[in-house]
């Protein structure tokens, strides 16, 4: 998976969720993220989060954080 | 002419209370309003006629159709009188028998026995055998009439499918009352007087000329050979007449099919059918040629690289082939390494066995339908905001508004027949805003003026419709009582705080969507005051990076003034393709089971075992996108394709091409060869739906049934194709019809708990939920509370698209379809609505064009940061300058080569409506796209 198209697509989904306060915007986030994206998705953004998570905005920085293993 | 057998009861239902009278000696009880003709009909006692028919208002002027009243001097017309109560009529009697006579020698003076070529169903010729009428003592009426001033010597058979003969003609203006009536066009005329009168389309033009939209309402209405389908000038009198349902929109109109020799001669609307009430357009009605159309695919292929050529094979073989390929793949890469897409243009059956294939036999959730690329966002919005993915009303309900929004959607070029009724409730009286970057036909047609027109930037829509919450919350137009019983107080009050910020004002959103502050300000009150508003909308919501945004913001207004939960308001998504909502009812996503319940929801996961007995898997699988993105990463490389065509259909070309590329097993299962199959190794003949039973459901959440009218040309129906394919793979399917998958689909899923094809045929169609609660269905969604039980509001934020104009793109590109055409073409572009649009132009204002010295039917190159195409030119004001409009219906001019990869946040739909493009002229066409492509990049292990 490219990392950048995931990274993109996180990001406008923090944009949705960022009308929300900072905790409740992540966790929206990540049960998006859990609700609809294929697993090895989210290994992917969960890995380029520890790899530094360049390009994440920090709400969805905080969400990937917020996710569990795949 | 009308259907074979089809019982004309002459005058349109009322819905008065009963009323009794008595006719012919026979008590007769109808609803008040009723025509006397109707109330004879009903009671089994017709009454002659030849300007009456029970599609259009009585019009009282053939005569015919004269009775006498016990008590009324002379003989009233029964199409125009109404009953009365105690009403005693006479339809028969020596004194009618010769006022009909004398009526019929005059009509057959002019339409002599036996030149209709449709003699055994002309209604002249039969009425004057029936009343013993040999001929006429002015026989040289007739003649006159064909040789006076303008009288055309030939038919006009200008239009492709019909053809008008004036020598025919007896003047009885159904068809001219039909254009006005049912089709709401306005293209046909009386000319002339006395013996010179004739119908003429437009300013006495040739039909293909006029303005003739070629809808067909005019020929079924024609009481004569005068207008006739040249397919039934063509074939003998059918040998029998099939009910289904049609395979274009998501109207999805009841039509009625004629066979004659094994082959469909013609096509008519079912009178009977609730969602066309009678009605159809030239794609249904006419552009059916497609299913035997010489390019059909009907022997299965297989090849083992895309760059061989095809070799024709049994059944048997391709399926082993194809099971055995995507074994080999799974065994090497992982269960999940395959997938399988399902296609809103099969049925409910269909669908839901390939998405029990993909889980099942695949053991996979990647699956996914090409309702991805156009209303998943839909499904989001209102499952969160109201409870359902589905829209709110069934189409009668737009008799009953006071306001119509219309958004993001062409009715008269996708709807065309749901438009139609839109139509003639504007001309009702009902107020119009249309929220449309273009000038759509509805802004301005016959009779219709939109009150506002909201000429919005494209990308801009969420700005519009929080501008226009802001009105409503602050101008105190909010339905506050309905508010509190039925909507989340929390959400409710957040959002009201949000839209009320003078941010989201018009005067504040003038700059961002071009739309004038005081126009939308004036459209928030008339939709807020209604008091009946109701909302339309289509892809130009959908299709945006904040599509999903924008249907909330859409369900937020309407709950916000009370505009839902009864007939005449509502939310209405108008579906593109004729079983979008039923592919997504199926289960088609990738994250949801039948029903819109999600894989991870352990009771319904455990019952779709039970059932199935195999386990299932719990995790979310790839959407269309993903699965891209996956091929190109190596992850994934099967697909099985049932009816969808990726490299025309969606965004990005290049990309799209290079993931398919990728693949090493792509299994197509279409009726035609199409730019996907390019890169299939596997070809499996699908089959029309004139092929096969099953069940489609449209835009209203109406399921009809699609019935086999004629063989499957390649021997086998869509569903057996996958059942026969999930035995190979080693999932045993053992259905003998599809009624039994239907079975199956009540059985597991609660909205389809009472449907059954015995109770589809018993009431005809049946608008979902339908179970014990609702056992004859639901025509209006949340009446009373909401399906989630409290509405919630959702704040949206208006977050500008990454899409932007720039100076090397400095103009917005938006999509679109139109009327003649569909989606990609392959059914359209094998038909002969070629006649109105053979290609897809470029739609560019006249300041843009003066700036680039591009005049009208210049070719012009089209650059967008995705890839460029060539097309050529219309220059219009339908455009606002700044922005330029295609459509997509033919591969060639590939309008997906420049359309970017941008997606709607919540589901991934494709942002086709906003691409930032520049235009400029081009002298060779072919010599520029060639040098300015880029190479498709070379497939991953080719």
């Amino acid at each position: 998976m490219d990392a950048q198209r995931l990274v993109a697509m996180a990001n406008d989904i923090a944009a949705f969720f960022d009308a929300e306060s900072r905790e409740t915007a992540a966790e929206g986030v990540r049960t998006h993220l859990v609700k609809f994206w294929e697993p090895r998705m989210r290994r992917e953004i969960i890995a380029h989060v520890a790899a530094g998570g360049a390009g994440l905005v920090p709400t969805a920085e905080e969400a990937v954080r917020l996710l569990k293993p795949v | 002419m009308q259907a074979q057998n089809h019982h004309d009861l002459g005058t349109p239902a009322a819905n008065g209370p009963a009323v009794t009278l008595d006719i012919d000696g026979a008590t007769v009880t109808v609803p008040a309003g009723t025509s006397i003709m109707r109330a004879a009909a009903l009671a089994g006692g017709d009454i002659p006629k030849l300007c009456a028919t029970d599609t259009l208002k009585a019009f009282g002027s053939c005569r015919v159709c004269l009775v006498e009243i016990e008590g009324r001097k002379g003989f009233p017309a029964s199409c125009t009188t109404e009953v009365a109560a105690g009403m005693n009529v006479r339809t028969h009697g020596d004194a009618l028998t010769k006022l009909r006579r004398g009526v019929l020698e005059l009509y057959v003076s002019e339409h002599p026995l036996g030149s209709c070529p449709e003699s055994s169903r002309c209604e002249v010729e039969r009425l004057a055998r029936a009343h013993g009428i040999g001929g006429s003592r002015y026989a040289n009426a007739h003649s006159a009439r064909c040789h006076s001033e303008g009288a055309s010597k030939e038919p006009d058979a200008s239009n492709p499918y019909f053809r008008f003969d004036n020598d025919l003609c007896i003047v009885c203006s159904r068809c001219v009352r039909a254009c006005e009536e049912q089709q709401g066009t306005f293209a046909l005329t009386i000319e002339g007087r006395g013996p010179d009168s004739r119908v003429s389309a437009s300013q006495n033009q040739s039909f293909l000329d006029s303005e003739c939209v070629s809808c067909g309402a005019c020929v079924e209405a024609c009481p004569t050979g005068a207008l006739l389908e040249k397919s039934s000038l063509a074939h003998d009198l059918p040998e029998k007449s099939v009910a289904t349902t049609c395979a274009y929109c998501g109207v999805g109109c009841a039509l009625v099919a004629e066979v004659s020799g094994g082959e469909v001669t013609r096509m008519v609307p079912n009178r009977d059918g609730r969602a066309n009430q009678g009605h159809a357009c030239v794609k249904g009605r006419f552009a059916y040629g497609y299913a035997t159309h010489s390019d059909r695919v009907v022997k299965p292929m297989i090849r083992k690289r895309i760059t061989d050529d095809w070799t024709c094979v049994s059944w048997d073989e391709a399926l082993a082939y194809a099971a055995s390929e995507f074994k080999r793949i799974q065994a090497s890469h992982g269960r999940d390494s395959i997938g399988g897409i399902t296609s809103s243009r099969c049925t409910n059956e269909e669908t839901f066995l390939v998405q029990k294939l993909v889980r099942a036999a695949f053991g996979t959730n990647n699956v996914d339908t090409c309702a991805r690329v156009c209303h998943s966002p839909t499904g989001y919005g209102l499952k969160h905001t109201l409870g359902e993915s589905a829209g709110t009303q069934e189409f009668v309900s737009v008799q009953q508004a006071d306001v119509i929004m219309v958004i993001g959607a062409s009715p008269t070029e996708a709807h065309p027949v749901f438009a139609s009724q839109m139509k003639r409730r504007l001309r009702a009286g009902a107020k119009l805003i249309v929220v449309d970057p273009r000038a759509i036909a509805l802004v301005k047609t016959p009779h219709v003026k939109a009150d506002h027109h909201l000429r919005l930037l494209p990308g801009t829509n969420v700005a519009v419709i929080n501008a226009l919450a802001h009105v409503v919350v602050t101008e105190g137009l909010t339905k506050e009582d309905y508010v509190a019983e039925r909507c989340e107080r929390a959400s409710y009050e957040k959002w009201k705080a949000f839209v009320a910020d003078p941010a989201n004002s018009p005067e504040a959103m003038e700059k961002i969507t071009g739309v004038p502050a005081a126009e939308l300000r004036g459209a928030a009150r008339l939709y807020a005051r209604g008091p009946n508003s109701a909302i339309y909308y289509g892809l130009g919501v959908t299709e945006h990076s904040q599509g999903t945004t924008m249907v909330m913001g859409i369900a937020n207004l309407a709950m916000a003034t009370g505009n839902l939960g009864r007939e005449g308001v509502g939310v209405s998504p108008l579906r593109g393709q004729n079983n979008v909502q039923g592919s997504c009812d199926m289960g088609s996503f990738p994250h949801e089971f039948s029903g819109y319940r999600h894989v991870s929801d352990d009771a319904t996961r455990a019952l779709f075992e039970a059932m199935w007995k195999v386990p299932l898997g719990s995790e979310p699988g790839l959407r269309i996108p993903n699965m891209f993105e996956a091929a190109l990463d190596g992850s994934f490389r099967g697909l099985y394709i049932q009816g969808e065509d990726f490299a025309q259909s969606d965004p990005n070309t290049a990309h799209v091409t290079a993931a398919l590329s990728a693949m090493e097993c792509i299994v197509i299962q279409d009726i035609f060869p199409n730019e996907t199959s390019k890169f299939a190794h596997v070809f499996l003949p699908g089959s029309s739906f004139l092929e096969k039973d099953g069940t489609f459901t449209n835009a209203e959440r109406r399921i009809s049934r699609v019935r086999k009218v004629i063989e499957p040309l390649a021997g086998l129906a869509d569903w057996e194709v996958t059942m026969h394919l999930s035995n190979a793979m080693g999932f045993a399917m053992n259905y003998t019809h599809p009624s039994q998958i239907m079975d199956e689909i009540a059985a597991l899923t609660p909205t389809f708990r009472g449907v059954s094809y015995e109770k589809l045929d018993r009431l005809g169609s049946i608008q979902w939920p339908c179970n014990d609660e609702a056992p004859s269905g639901t025509p209006t969604m949340h009446v009373g509370k909401f399906v989630r039980g409290k509405g919630k509001f959702y704040v949206t934020a208006y977050v500008p698209t990454t899409e932007r104009t720039s100076s090397r793109y400095p103009l917005l590109l938006t999509t679109g379809r139109v009327l003649t055409q569909y989606n990609v073409g392959a059914q359209t572009r094998r038909t002969a609505n070629l006649a109105w649009h053979n290609e897809d132009r470029l739609e560019l204002h006249p300041h843009d064009a003066e700036a680039r010295g591009i005049e009208h039917g210049d070719w012009v190159g089209v650059t967008s940061r995705a890839g460029d195409t060539v097309l050529r030119v219309e220059i219009t004001d339908r455009v606002a300058p700044g922005v330029v409009y295609t459509t997509f219906h033919f591969p060639e001019s590939g309008a997906n080569l420049i359309t970017t990869e941008n997606s709607d946040w919540a589901t991934n739909c494709p942002e086709y409506k906003v691409t930032a493009v520049q235009v400029v002229k081009v002298a060779q066409p072919a010599a520029w796209v060639s040098r300015r492509r880029v190479p498709m990049t070379e497939p991953a292990g080719s």
